[in-house]
């Protein structure tokens, strides 16, 4: 799974990157790890969620071949949004996968 | 990948839609196009899917293809619809659904869809399909009716919900064409219906692309969430 992980975060990567390409340069997330994605403290706003959010689904359906729905209800109504951070999002697109291939 | 515009046609096999393939086709477009039947008989730059607009999965999966082979979608036209004139008290649930399920449902994930694949240009046209049923509060097509206003409702959302994404959203509102959707309406009827319009003439598949053809123009960037009836309805 350590090599899918790495791919995921890639792919994350990847969808921040065209994110930003969308975003004035004042409200871009910067590469690092620790950057709040979305949250209290800043991070994107809705225009920049909707867009991360389609532009991974559309990576992970070219990567693995699998069409998930990132921002369904039960991932909204999380106290604790997955989409806070880099790593919070990896370890949430994991856990959907793995749903998905024991499905 | 293509260089010229793409433009996808909902319910592309006959009436309206087969009548705006042709069109767009001929004005250089790249159009795609969906119905339940299979289309093989136009000729130049058209690629058809055939599926319900309501299956998710198979909509879905042909967004999935255009993306990966034509790398990008410029104009909606979500023509598909299905008509039913009933009066209420003999109107069956299945009618209901059937109605529902195709023309606000199959709108509703049409524009979904269109607008993940428009966003990463920032640039997109979404023309609903409405009717002068709405307005004209006609008898007898209650559903119908109801279900046109529900796409009306869509358009009006939408177009805020999708303006920082480059893509307008709007609608246009035929009056009866001379196609099958309207072959089982008696002629006194359409007569009538004719009659509250203020130009009394069957509408033309010529005014219907004149409208859709406004809508598509990169110059109408500022033109969103409004709706054109035909006819002075």
């Amino acid at each position: 799974m350590t090599q899918d992980t790495d791919r995921i975060t890639d792919l994350i990567w990847d969808a921040i990157d065209e994110v930003n390409a969308l975003l004035p340069e004042d409200a871009r997330i910067q590469r690092s790890e620790d950057a709040v994605l979305l949250g209290a403290a800043g991070g994107l706003d809705s225009f920049g969620l909707v867009n991360l959010v389609v532009a991974l689904e559309q990576r992970i359906e070219d990567e693995f071949g699998v069409t998930l729905t990132l921002a369904d209800e039960k991932a909204m109504s999380h106290r604790r949004s997955p989409f806070r951070t880099v790593p919070t999002l990896r370890d949430y697109v994991v856990d959907l996968l793995k749903q998905t291939s024991h499905g | 990948m293509v260089d010229r515009p793409l433009v996808m046609v909902t319910g592309s096999s006959s009436g309206i839609g087969r009548h705006l393939v042709e069109h767009y086709v001929r004005a250089d477009y790249q159009v795609v196009g969906c119905s339940r039947r299979d289309v093989t008989d136009v000729a130049g730059a058209y690629r058809h899917f055939q599926l319900d607009v309501t299956d998710e999965a198979a909509v879905k999966a042909m967004f999935s293809t255009v993306r990966k082979e034509f790398g990008r979608l410029d104009a909606l036209l979500n023509n598909a619809g299905i008509a039913s004139m009933n009066h209420l008290l003999t109107t069956p649930m299945s009618t209901v659904m059937n109605v529902l399920q195709t023309n606000v449902l199959g709108t509703f994930l049409f524009c979904r869809e269109a607008a993940k694949l428009m966003r990463a240009r920032k640039y997109g046209r979404i023309v609903n399909f409405a009717s002068v049923a709405t307005p004209l509060k006609l008898e007898g097509e209650a559903i119908y009716a109801a279900s046109k206003a529900a796409v009306i409702s869509l358009t009006e959302v939408l177009a805020r919900e999708l303006a920082d994404f480059g893509v307008t959203v709007n609608a246009i509102g035929p009056t009866p064409i001379r196609t099958a959707l309207v072959a089982s309406v008696p002629e006194d009827k359409l007569n009538a219906l004719i009659a509250r319009q203020a130009i009394r003439r069957f509408g033309e598949f010529r005014d219907v692309t004149n409208v859709t053809d406004f809508f598509l123009r990169p110059e109408s960037d500022f033109v969103t969430g409004q709706t054109i009836y035909l006819g002075g309805v």
